[in-house]
């Protein structure tokens, strides 16, 4: 195991200068989720219009992995339509299980990849995605 | 104490993890076990195994003498006064459970008040909190001072002639205090409350007497102490756990059972419903007759020499933040490194082969009261050297450096 898999250079940068890191009008939607056994928490906004996620912003407390894949989460799924933000979704499972997927055109998620190798690690990078599967499935009930 | 001839006993630490040799800082999570405990249950499942207290034959008699020769052993480690004031249970947690469930359930009401501290294990809180909302009791804390300790003053105060159960930790499994449960006990007894004692940190470290304690429970886990996992007990003064009810329901644990009505064995059967936990008791015992062998109070020296020397060795860190109090800890350090996760301290710690705990410790409140989300900590055991924990600093050193260059 190397530490340099884990944390690359573009997870700091995001965990440094975390993007979309903040707080939404009061109308959005709000998942709050923790993760029991460690105690870390976020809370995710999405601002929502018409099966469409038009913005999003997170707050809440977590370790790097957490809180990059948080950045990076938020940043990828701007813009994109319900059923693509739960593919994105899928796909980031599938990339925490080890498998090779590509995001093509926000690489940056892909750093991510090195997680794999570390599994207690999984359900910090996972918590931000969960909320969004969560938000996304609520509206569309 | 013979340390490298303590640990050759445990196979486990003979290993390298991430290619480098294993040091083992969780135990007061759960500790390893020496090879006497692992054979004990071999032995136990290739000479002696069948069922107990109902075969007529050979192996049902040796099977039955394993597991209440287990009791007597544990009974007389705690130094309690009778072998039926041991129940065996799963361990801490479902101790608990059963004293919130069968004893204070029955015992109070509206108006009544169940004491405890904001340093509580969840599976010494949550199981109150469940009592009062079913009981309408009042659940009270005794406030905690900044370095997370309490005074008996301020224990006292809060302890009045409504409380009827005073529970609270012996040692604290993240501050590393040991609290004076002796002292609160005869509080809680001039008030007609009964103490129970969590002894999930307390047993596996230090000379444990209940009798002296006077406590009217004491809970504890095998697995924290070189015993297997499943398996712990609960001590109950035998006055009290004659009038408590039962609360599982079936084989083992009665006495004549008719069309509509049943009656119960006596303690300590009635509380061990259905085929007990035959194989992992005789591992406990045997885990008892280990620690005995190197002496309870070598083993609480050891382990506090160890956590003394590690707060030091932490409080030189630039960035350390120790929580609890320095003077007279138990085996264990709790702390965070500047402002990088317990997580991220325990990975880069893991790629060095040490394995230390991040999290909340199951202590949210606690938590909440130092103002942190988790915390990572270091905890000790009779295995454990100075040098171990000369690695453990190694690793910290590294786990700055490294977030150092990569944040910076
Ligand atoms: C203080 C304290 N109480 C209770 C427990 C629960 O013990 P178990 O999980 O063995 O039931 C623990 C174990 O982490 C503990 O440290």
């Amino acid at each position: 195991m190397q530490l340099d898999d884990l944390y690359r250079r573009v997870i700091m940068d995001h965990y440094k200068n975390p993007r979309n890191h903040g707080t939404l009008e009061a109308d959005a939607v709000t998942i709050k989720l923790n993760n029991p056994t460690c105690g870390d928490s976020i809370a995710l906004q999405l601002q929502v219009d018409n099966g469409l996620v038009t913005d999003a912003k997170f707050s809440g407390e977590g370790c790097s992995i957490s809180l990059s894949s948080a950045s990076m989460m938020t940043e990828v799924v701007k813009g994109k339509t319900f059923d693509q933000a739960l593919e994105l979704a899928d796909k980031f499972s599938s990339l925490m299980k080890g498998e090779p997927v590509e995001f093509e055109g926000y690489e940056d998620i892909e750093a991510l990849s090195g997680v794999n190798k570390f599994p207690a690690r999984i359900k910090c990078a996972t918590l931000s995605w969960n909320a969004l599967r969560k938000g996304i499935e609520q509206q569309q009930e | 104490m013979n340390i490298a001839a303590i640990r050759e006993q445990f196979p486990i630490l003979h290993q390298e993890i991430n290619g480098h040799p294993l040091v083992y800082l969780d135990s007061a999570a759960s500790s390893q076990k020496p090879r006497s405990v692992i054979d004990a249950i071999n032995r136990y499942y290739e000479k002696d195994h069948s069922n107990v207290h109902r075969g007529v034959h050979t192996l049902g008699s040796r099977a039955t003498d394993a597991y209440e020769g287990a009791r007597e052993k544990v009974a007389s480690f705690l130094n309690a006064a009778l072998p039926e004031e041991i129940i065996f249970t799963r361990g801490t947690t479902t101790a608990l459970n059963l004293v919130a469930s069968s004893y204070a359930r029955n015992v109070c009401k509206p108006g009544d008040e169940i004491v405890i501290t904001q340093m509580e294990h969840h599976s010494n809180l949550i199981p109150w909190q469940q009592v009062a909302r079913a009981t309408g009791a009042t659940l009270k804390y005794i406030p905690l001072q900044p370095d997370g300790s309490f005074t008996l003053a301020d224990a006292e105060l809060t302890i009045t002639a409504n409380t009827k159960v005073v529970a609270m930790t012996y040692v604290s499994n993240v501050l590393g205090l040991v609290n004076p449960v002796k002292e609160v006990a005869a509080i809680a007894h001039r008030n007609g409350a009964v103490m129970v004692v969590d002894g999930a940190q307390s047993t596996p470290h230090m000379r444990v007497d209940v009798r002296d304690l006077d406590c009217d429970f004491y809970a504890f886990s095998g697995h924290k102490m070189c015993g297997p996992t499943g398996i712990g007990a609960l001590y109950g003064k035998k006055a009290l756990l004659s009038k408590m009810e039962p609360i599982e329901f079936g084989g083992e644990m009665i006495d004549y059972v008719d069309l509509y009505e049943s009656t119960w064995k006596d303690i300590p059967y009635r509380f061990e419903g259905g085929t007990p936990i035959i194989a992992n008791a005789v591992g406990l015992g045997a885990a008892i007759d280990f620690l005995q062998e190197i002496g309870m109070d070598e083993i609480d020296k050891h382990q506090r020499q160890l956590a003394a020397y590690a707060y030091d060795r932490l409080s030189e860190l630039e960035g350390v933040t120790i929580y609890g109090p320095k003077a007279d800890r138990a085996g264990l350090v709790t702390f965070n490194l500047g402002d990088v996760h317990p997580h991220d301290v325990a990975t880069v710690l893991d790629t060095e082969g040490i394995a230390v705990r991040a999290g909340h410790h199951c202590c949210q409140p606690l938590m909440r009261f130092l103002n942190v989300s988790s915390t990572a900590r270091a905890s000790f055991y009779v295995y454990n050297t100075e040098q171990e924990v000369d690695q453990l600093i190694a690793g910290l050193l590294k786990t700055k450096e490294f977030f150092g260059h990569a944040i910076g």
